[in-house]
């Protein structure tokens, strides 16, 4: 199998494609059936759209999801793909890298699906680091179940099987991540395409897990649960943008940034309030090997209805992957003991013979 | 009480050959009686901490290099170090032994190793009176006595008379035989296992060298704690050379066994080993998805240590990772595997559903353990059955195979691979601790007799469309196996998307049409029932008998060594021993209805019985035991016997072939010992030297087997 280092990480060993691809050819023949106007269609496209540009060998694309209205998408790309089971996603593309170096793995997976029924496989395949990445859509609902909170439904949400307000603590999935230890953890939101499509090519080249948290509107079940970062009148005070390398700055005519705040914490101010201005901000450091800071930077992130949060990458770090580490060992114990001998080890050392 | 020098205590002695002998080579000067025997069964018993399972194991490489044929059933606590001198941290090693072909780790042990008075107590109600106790007093206090329930000391009471009672200072034997090794009397006192392990081998002839070249492997960082063993191994070993209390030695010739070489296995290594070798057969390349449980672990550390064999072993978040990581490694063209027992299949129920709905091949080993629930995670039991045929939702129907001895875990790991790449299914093997953990002679395969083993890939658009083109239909089937096309993701244009959502006929597209239901679910159903299986072989010598044994799984020593018995004693049984639970034999039906009743031996409640009532509505008759330990094979000889006559209208009170068959003591051996001169061992030690060049100079047994 030709393999040809794109000068990517997270694609090395991937064959790379003998042409230039375009969008269509990642589109395939299964009608999508998402409700008009949810967010995953956005994304689809987006996804549909960035696949050509990263010049890999279409067959060499390998998609799984769980279950849930978003782990459909497999279906939709003309890739190879697996439709799973609720939750286990992360456990089964963990053995398909493992034994595949030449395929980009993708997981598709909602926020029940990796944060509820199949939250030990996320975390282990953060920890792990294996090299595949994670489209999380975030609708912060159970969809294709009609609507009962999800682990990162606000507290007090009133559902089907919640008449008197959900009492549940949600999980902030950014800080959940980097408490796992990932490598590389980001948000994006399903409408801004060129900011999805950025933080996803970042993705593809990190060599490890990389997870990708996507604010996802479902218009059924919770809609209008990210307004704030989507209506023109809000959105400016509401995302905080993460760029590497500079200050974090934002809202209306960069009014509001980010500062230390006592002990590990960080805080959003009046940058006109600081006595050095803008001096005073954070300046983003996606690669600090300290995963405190970007900790800090995802509880910014409300934990109730969303006016503010950050947006971007909020770690990105090396660190070795699992399964390069695993086939290594194969490596290096045929290079030391060399290839196996079926025969001999099936002889063993005490034998005896009859006559 | 005083000291029983062993006076043929040995439950099934021989005659001995009345020519003592004077044994040169051990420049003793006093004569040493040399006795026959046939077989002997002999258990290893102490406290876990005293290392009773490394005792078992060398007895046993010992035994095996020698060439007896051997059957072995290590039984220890679940917890790791229950405290010291208590009855439930007693941890045993049986071992039987013979110069013929036994089936069986022996009903109750000739001679007893009793580390400590727990030991004693522990083991006492499985030993036979008249059998041979060798006890180790050193811990035969008043305090620890009490701490048993032992008023008294039973070494002084009397309790012990029906037995031979050799009491020895072991402990204090081994400290002084280490003195100048300067270890702590607690270090020296650990080498005690190799003291008695050395005397037992003095007592019945085992050639030594592979022990010693094994602690020098095993200790080899160590220098102070090898020498300290292997000084106490030879210890113990001249102690039966030079003390009075020993007259007599026992000699079990080699068995007669079919020509080739031959190794000991357990069965988790040889489930090991299938595995690769089945993989290996198939041209693939094995992962391991597994979360440690026991008895199911050892297959985990195995295989973990063959990755240049082209294994990978992933040791999972849980039992669920484990088996998805092995379905994924599937999807891309490996052959996945997943080992666990009982608790973790019920954890894995929903993706080998998965599985059966993608079909994709799947090996899932279910090393069985006594439940429900956690059970009894050390003991065996067969009571999975019906969880692997029907845990799943849906119709969702799975080939499943058992493995009948320890050696055979490799065979049927080989069946499974072939069942799982030819049909593209998840297959269920079942083993279980009793096979696991237990070990026999393998007769070595070749590897180019094993059956090759095609994936069949589909690397090429196997259909048209409406509009001519070619195209590639993941869920078109081979007619002959109604396996379906299988294309893994790198081949260039067959790109599809499979899941557990139903599908589409052929093109594997979703679909939830009624009719299209149906027909998929009849056809998963028939490219199951029609999986190719060999027909079941009856074992009916002369054709008359009116009652069959029929079983499945670790039950085939006992039943067959049942069988012997009642035959030995003049009645006729059949027996047949299922390895294919799902298809079964096409056969079985057949052979069911042609014998007047059925017997089903089980370790579960009938479960095997169910499932022959419900398919062939014969009324088989269940023989059920769930006691964490294999069926005995004498309880099981008279329950066969009392069948076989009240089949032939015998009174109940005029029934006697039962009583008779369990009475047999010989009753396993089917062939005369050898006359051998044909038997050598090639004992290599893991430092590469030769150790052992046996060549077995013995006379025939005089009396032979019955
Ligand atoms: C074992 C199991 N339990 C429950 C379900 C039902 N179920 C399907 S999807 C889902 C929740 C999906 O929520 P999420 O992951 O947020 O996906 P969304 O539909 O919102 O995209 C549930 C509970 C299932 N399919 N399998
Ligand atoms: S229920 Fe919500 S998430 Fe699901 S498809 Fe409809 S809009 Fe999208
Ligand atoms: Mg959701």
């Amino acid at each position: 199998m030709t393999s040809i280092d794109l000068g990517l990480p997270g694609l090395r060993g991937v064959p790379t494609a003998d042409e230039p691809q375009n969008r269509k050819e990642y589109v395939s023949d299964q009608e999508v059936r998402w409700c008009p106007g949810c967010g995953d269609y956005a994304v689809l496209a987006a996804f549909q759209g960035f696949l050509p540009e990263l010049g890999i060998k279409r067959e060499n694309v390998a998609m799984v999801s769980g279950i849930g209205c978003s782990s459909r998408f497999p279906y939709y790309l003309s890739t190879y793909g697996m439709h799973s089971i609720h939750g286990r996603a992360p456990a089964i593309a963990t053995g398909l890298a493992v034994a595949r170096p030449d395929l980009s793995v993708w997981v598709v997976t909602g926020d029940g699906d990796a944060l509820s029924i199949g939250g030990n496989h996320l975390i282990h395949t953060l920890r792990r680091n294996v090299n595949l990445k994670i489209l999380l859509f975030n609708n912060r609902i159970y969809g294709l179940t009609k609507g009962q909170y999800s682990p990162t439904s606000e507290p007090g949400k009133v559902t089907k099987s919640t008449p008197m307000g959900s009492v549940d603590n949600p999980f902030n999935p950014v800080s959940l991540a980097l408490g796992a230890e990932a490598t590389f953890v980001a948000r994006t939101i399903d409408s801004d395409r060129k900011h999805l499509t950025d933080v996803l090519r970042q993705a593809a080249a990190h060599r490890g897990t990389a997870i990708v948290e996507i604010y996802q509107n479902c218009p059924i079940f919770n809609d209008n649960a990210f307004d704030a970062f989507k209506n023109p009148e809000t959105r400016d005070d509401a995302i905080i943008p993460l760029v590497h390398g500079e200050p974090i700055r934002f809202g209306t005519d960069g009014r509001l940034g980010v500062v230390r705040d006592g002990f590990a914490s960080l805080a959003v101010r009046e940058v006109a309030s600081l006595p050095g201005g803008e001096a005073d901000l954070v300046i983003h450091d996606a690669h600090a090997d300290d995963p405190a800071y970007a900790f800090a930077l995802s509880r910014l992130t409300d934990a109730g209805v969303l006016h503010q949060a950050p947006i971007g990458v909020f770690r990105s770090v090396d660190r070795p992957a699992y399964d390069d580490l695993v086939r290594q060992q194969v490596t290096t114990s045929k290079e030391t003991q060399g290839p196996g001998d079926l025969q001999s080890l099936l002889t063993g050392t005490d034998t005896w013979t009859v006559n | 009480m005083g000291v029983s020098p062993l006076p043929g205590g040995i439950g099934c002695l021989h005659e001995s050959s009345g020519r003592p002998k004077l044994d040169l080579e051990m420049n003793r000067t006093v004569t040493i009686e040399v006795r026959q025997l046939d077989r002997v069964v002999i258990r290893f018993a102490g406290d876990s901490g005293d290392g009773m399972q490394l005792t078992g194991d060398r007895f046993t490489a010992e035994t095996a290099s020698f060439g007896n044929d051997l059957s072995t059933l290590p039984n220890f606590p679940a917890e790791i170090r229950a405290p010291a001198g208590t009855l439930p941290g007693v941890s045993s090693f049986q071992l039987h032994f013979a110069d013929h072909d036994i089936l069986t780790p022996g009903d109750a042990p000739d001679v007893l190793i009793a580390m400590n008075p727990a030991a004693l107590k522990a083991n006492l109600r499985d030993v036979p009176r008249g059998s041979t106790l060798i006890i180790d007093t050193a811990d035969f206090t008043a305090r620890n006595l009490k701490r048993i329930g032992y008023d008294e000391n039973p070494l002084e009471t009397g309790e012990l008379d029906a037995y031979h009672v050799v009491p020895l200072n072991l402990t204090g034997m081994t400290v002084e035989s280490v003195k100048e090794f300067g270890l702590t009397r607690k270090d020296a006192s650990r080498a005690k296992n190799m003291y008695a392990l050395g005397l037992v081998s003095w007592l019945f002839q085992r050639p030594v060298e592979s022990t010693i070249s094994f602690l020098e492997t095993k200790f080899a960082g160590k220098p102070d704690i090898r020498d300290a063993n292997i000084a106490a191994f030879r210890a113990g070993y001249n102690f039966g050379e030079t003390a009075e209390e020993f007259s007599v030695r026992y000699e079990v010739k080699p068995a007669r066994m079919a020509t080739g070489q031959y190794r000991n296995i357990s069965g988790n290594l040889a489930l090991a080993y299938g595995l690769v070798a089945g993989a290996q057969r198939a041209g693939m390349p094995l992962v391991l998805g597994a979360y440690p449980i026991t008895p199911a672990s050892d297959v985990l550390h195995e295989l973990s240590k063959l990755k240049r064999f082209d294994v990978t072993t992933i040791q999972a978040e849980d039992e669920i990772a484990g088996v998805g990581a092995a379905l994924g490694a599937s999807f891309g063209g490996a052959l996945g595997v997943t080992t666990s027992s009982g608790p973790g299949i019920s954890l894995k129920s929903e993706t080998i559903g998965l599985g059966v709905m993608l079909e994709l091949p799947l090996v899932v080993c279910d090393i069985q353990r006594a439940g429900p629930s956690t059970g009894m995670p050390t003991k065996t039991e067969q009571a999975d059955l019906l969880q692997v045929m029907f845990g799943r939702n849906g119709e969702a129907p799975l080939p499943v195979v058992a493995a009948q001895s320890p050696a055979d875990c490799f065979a049927i790991a080989v069946e499974a691979t072939r069942i799982a790449v030819t049909y593209r299914t998840p297959v269920i093997v079942l083993s279980d601790g009793y096979l696991a953990n237990g070990s026999e002679p393998w007769q070595i395969p070749v590897i180019e007799d094993l059956p090759t083993i095609d994936p069949n890939f589909t690397t090429a658009p196997n259909a048209t469309n409406d509009k001519g083109e070619p195209v590639y239909l993941p869920y078109l089937r081979d007619p002959e196996t109604l396996a379906r096309a299988w294309a893994v993701p790198g081949t260039a244009g067959l790109d599809h998307r499979i899941g557990g959502l139903e599908k589409e006929d052929k093109t594997g597209n979703i679909s939830y049409d009624p009719a299209n239901h149906d027909l998929m679910v009849r056809t998963r159903q028939a490219k199951v029932d029609g999986i190719t299986v060999p027909p079941l072989e009856v074992d009916d010598p002369d054709g008359t008998a009116k009652v069959l044994v029929l079983g499945w799984g670790s039950t085939y020593g006992p039943i067959g060594a049942a069988c012997r018995r009642v035959r030995k004693v003049g009645g006729k049984i059949a027996q047949a021993h299922l390895r294919h639970l799902n298809p079964f034999p096409p056969n079985l039906g057949d052979i069911l209805r042609s014998y007047d009743k059925v017997l089903v031996p089980e370790m579960n409640l009938g479960q095997l019985a169910m499932l022959l009532r419900a398919k062939y509505l014969v009324d088989v008759v269940s023989y059920a035991q769930v006691r964490g330990m294999p069926l005995g094979a004498a309880e099981l000889a008279e329950v066969i016997g009392n069948l076989v006559e009240e089949t032939e209208g015998i009174d109940d009170d005029a029934r006697h072939l039962g009583a008779d068959a369990a009475a047999v003591t010989h009753g396993e051996a089917l062939h005369d010992p050898i006359a051998h001169n044909g038997h050598t061992s090639n004992g290599q030690s893991s430092n590469g030297q030769s150790s052992n060049g046996h060549t077995s100079t013995g006379h025939l047994n005089p009396e032979g087997a019955r």
